[in-house]
């Protein structure tokens, strides 16, 4: 470090400090020495720095040796978080044990393994289930509520169970699988057919203001086209599926317009298989939790 | 460098042959792409290139016949002039943009625009950051470093029309790689998205400035190198290095826009976060303290404090912070030792980071008073006090313990805004304030009550950006962490943005204030330049014409 030859004579005036006589543009720099509370900062933090590379994994072997400086606390994040995640399991093993090996239809008459159930539900539910259908499981359109009780795969605790597990259309081998013809953009049926069908399927619920005729054309298509999984009253079928279209619940939405983009294109929902992606505790609190939502059966 | 004939106006003028013969590769190589680009996106960017280089052709032919080399005897101002406008025009682009993304964190239903895809989040968010670092940071730094160079070196810049072409160059990539943001062209690495064909065009500007900075410190006049320039040419070699490792990748296929990192997995982790926080170091600390510690001594007339601090606190900052990046790292796959190394160096770094601060501030004894005359001596040190609020809280956060509650969450956004806005945005907007009237030779700014304004409305909007940041990103961080009983978690993600929504509305009003302010401050340099002055104004406080 060359240190400018310091001009004597130059001193400012205002602090009384020597300059170090170099000039730039008008710009002087006066020799002021460093602070000393700076330094003494700055030597600090290099010391502290020292002592926690002496205590904490902190440099790496040289080229050839390899490994590292472990530190002489034994401090590893690795070995921290597989304790503190085996911690975890260890509180959570008797109650977590005793779920799973539960009939999921006695856990609510145990009031501890039902809260218990119900915060794990709960946790895994916001984490994984709430985009879709809503925070507090009330569904949003094209995603059922969970909420209520209508079901369309049925609203047991092992109807649930399995359902979270398979999927529904998922990317599972026993997935619960049906589908619904596109019956407009397949062409199976005209506009005015699936115009008439749907005035048909409104009147189940009372909803549909057509005239005799259409109501009995709709009835001709329905026969044909519907009956065999919606049934005569339109009341559904749970084995696959096939919702009741009687009730006031609708999936695709209620209006005219909307039940005939239903039964145009032919609605085809997808859960996934959560099996595999959650543990098994996880799918019997979750049961559990969808369950108590409002309308378990 | 270039040797000219310049009475004749014959010779062998190297430097228009040099930049001639680059733009007429770069021609026929974007004549090939926008031709026959795999991608109609790689068309697009060929395209925006030969509008480019046919631009640069034409300007390069109206240098040639103006003769301006040949005022030999003049400071080479013009193109501080353009990077001055440059600078200006990209701010208001950059914050522009921060505004609506803000607006659409915090309205998403409003701001969304479905029918515009290249309007999502997701492009406009590195819009955003490649706009104000690169493109408003990046010019600021240019001109102001064009500026600096020759006036304390007491020579012209070197190069001929080499500047032109390293600020043309600059914004040329600037106009390629946002423009490819919006396409969707991205090489996905933050900081660093553009892709390797404007990498290699950024790489030979890059190389271009070194020179043309070094050509000038070479050939100056003054005995000793101003410490402006040592912090200028540490921004500049930095920037190089960081530039060419980080962004190491094979092109897929030379007409395509694809290319493949060099580096895998946590290699390619650790090499990105070397050259992203250095980019923090060397591009928007070591180049900005250039700028303060010309333009807060020139300003306040005043001796800068302590020369013996200047250098100590250089090389403390340039070998010591190219060690911090894994602290952007932590509780990830790196390993530990190398988590420790960033986060102790991280702490070591303080004190040279703060030597700057005292070096600023402490050049104003004796001229405390112009912090109440002068409201652009009062927006270069409001910019160092933010500037060493935020040199403390970086060390702070690489902690450990501290980085377990604050990564990921929005106090990281906070700390970069109170750096990016604070420190940043208005060093340079003080460097301008004083730069306009000197540049446009003009008596003084048109209205400094309007320039006080600025200031209150900006510090008003950094202040409300920042700690609505620290209560939504410690309050997302407290939350996130939060067990009920049973050992599950508390809160969903889901309800952790629900509880920052407030947050994000008073973020996005933040922004809005600043923006405003920037549009102040542009109206008061156009009527500036133009020779206006405010006639209801006081002459008492003249700027250093």
């Amino acid at each position: 470090m060359t240190t400018p030859k310091t001009n004597k004579q130059d001193v400012d005036k205002v602090t009384g400090v020597e300059t170090t006589g170099h000039e730039w543009d008008g710009i002087k720099e006066l020799n002021n020495p460093l602070p000393r509370w700076w330094l003494n900062v700055f030597y600090a933090c290099i010391v502290g720095s020292v002592i926690y590379w002496v205590l904490m994994p902190a440099w790496p072997g040289l080229p050839g040796i390899g490994g590292y400086t472990k530190g002489t606390l034994g401090f590893s994040d690795r070995a921290n978080v597989s304790k503190d995640i085996a911690q975890l399991q260890a509180e959570r093993a008797p109650l977590a044990a005793k779920l799973s090996g539960a009939d999921l239809n006695t856990v609510e008459q145990d009031p501890e393994l039902m809260q218990y159930a119900f915060a794990a539900g709960e946790a895994a539910f916001k984490d994984n289930c709430a985009t879709c259908h809503g925070a507090g499981g009330q569904g949003v359109k094209g995603y059922p509520s969970l909420a209520d009780d209508v079901w369309l795969w049925g609203g047991t605790l092992t109807d649930i169970r399995h359902t979270l597990e398979v999927g529904i259309r998922a990317d599972h081998d026993e997935t619960r699988y049906s589908q619904m013809p596109a019956f407009g953009r397949d062409g199976i049926l005209s506009a005015q057919e699936i115009s008439d069908v749907t005035d048909y399927v409104l009147n189940f619920s009372g909803n549909s203001d057509a005239g005799a005729e259409a109501l009995s054309r709709g009835q001709e298509i329905y026969a044909v086209n519907c009956v065999s999984c919606h049934g005569d009253a339109g009341l559904g079928d749970r084995t696959q599926g096939a919702p009741n279209l009687a009730d006031a619940e609708w999936v695709y939405g209620g209006s005219k317009a909307e039940v005939m983009t239903s039964i145009s294109r032919g609605p085809f929902g997808v859960m996934p298989a959560w099996a595999g992606r959650l543990d098994s505790s996880t799918l019997d609190a979750l049961a559990v939790y969808v369950h108590s939502r409002g309308g378990g059966e | 460098m270039a040797k000219h004939s310049l009475t004749s106006g014959a010779g062998l003028r190297t430097d228009v042959i040099g930049t001639g013969l680059i733009m007429a590769l770069g021609l026929l190589w974007s004549i090939f792409v926008t031709a026959k680009g795999i991608e109609p996106e790689f068309r697009i960017q060929g395209a925006t290139f030969l509008g480019g280089f046919m631009v640069g052709f034409f300007i390069l032919f109206a240098y040639v016949f103006s003769g301006q080399d040949e005022r030999k005897d003049e400071y080479m101002d013009g193109v501080v002039r353009a990077g001055v406008i440059a600078t200006m025009f990209w701010a208001i682009a950059g914050l522009l943009v921060g505004v609506i993304i803000a607006a659409q964190l915090a309205f998403p239903n409003i701001f969304y625009f479905s029918d515009f895809g290249w309007l999502n989040f997701g492009r406009l968010r590195p819009l955003h950051t490649s706009a104000v670092i690169f493109a408003f940071g990046g010019n600021a730094l240019m001109a102001t470093s064009f500026y600096i160079v020759q006036r304390t070196c007491r020579t012209r810049l070197a190069g001929g029309v080499w500047p032109w072409f390293v600020f043309l160059g600059y914004n040329l990539f600037i106009l390629v790689a946002g423009t490819g943001y919006l396409l969707g062209v991205t090489g996905g690495q933050e900081y660093a998205e553009p892709e390797w064909y404007a990498d290699l065009w950024l790489t030979i500007v890059w190389v271009a400035y070194l020179l043309v900075y070094l050509g000038t410190i070479w050939k100056r006049k003054e005995p000793h190198i101003y410490v402006a320039n040592w912090f200028y040419l540490a921004f500049i070699i930095t920037v190089a290095m960081l530039h060419l490792v980080n962004n190491a990748a094979l092109p897929g296929h030379w007409l395509s826009s694809n290319a493949f990192p060099v580096f895998g997995g946590v290699q390619n982790a650790m090499t990105q976060w070397w050259y992203g926080h250095n980019a923090v170091g060397f591009f928007l600390t070591a180049g900005f303290l250039g700028m303060m510690y010309y333009f807060i001594p020139k300003r306040v007339e005043r001796p800068v404090y302590s020369y013996r601090l200047s250098i100590v606190h250089f090389w403390a900052l340039i070998f010591i912070y190219i060690w911090a990046g894994p602290h952007h790292l932590h509780y990830t796959a790196l390993p530990q030792w190398a988590q420790t190394l960033g986060a102790t160096f991280s702490v070591i770094l303080w004190m040279p980071s703060w030597g700057g601060m005292i070096n600023g501030l402490m050049t104003l004894s004796g001229a405390w008073d112009k912090l109440r005359t002068d409201p652009v001596v009062r927006m270069l040190v409001a910019s160092v006090a933010f500037y060493g609020m935020s040199t403390f809280e970086g060390p702070l956060m690489s902690v450990r313990a501290v980085n377990s509650l604050s990564h990921y969450t929005d106090w990281t956004i906070g700390h970069v805004h109170s750096g990016a806005l604070g420190w940043v945005a208005l060093i340079s907007f003080g460097a301008i304030y004083c730069l306009v009237p000197w540049l446009w030779k003009r008596p003084r700014l048109y209205s400094m009550k309007l320039a006080e304004w600025h200031f209150w409305i900006s510090t008003l909007g950094i202040l409300l950006y920042i700690t609505s940041m620290w209560v939504s990103g410690i309050m997302q961080g407290l939350m996130w962490r939060a067990y009920n009983e049973f050992g599950f978690l508390e809160y969903s993600f889901v309800e952790t943005v629900e509880a920052m929504q407030p947050y994000y509305a008073i973020r996005t009003l933040g922004g809005v204030l600043f923006l405003a302010g920037a549009l102040i401050m542009v109206y008061n340099l156009v009527k500036t330049a133009r020779g206006d002055v405010r006639r209801s104004e006081p002459l008492a406080a003249p700027a250093n014409a």
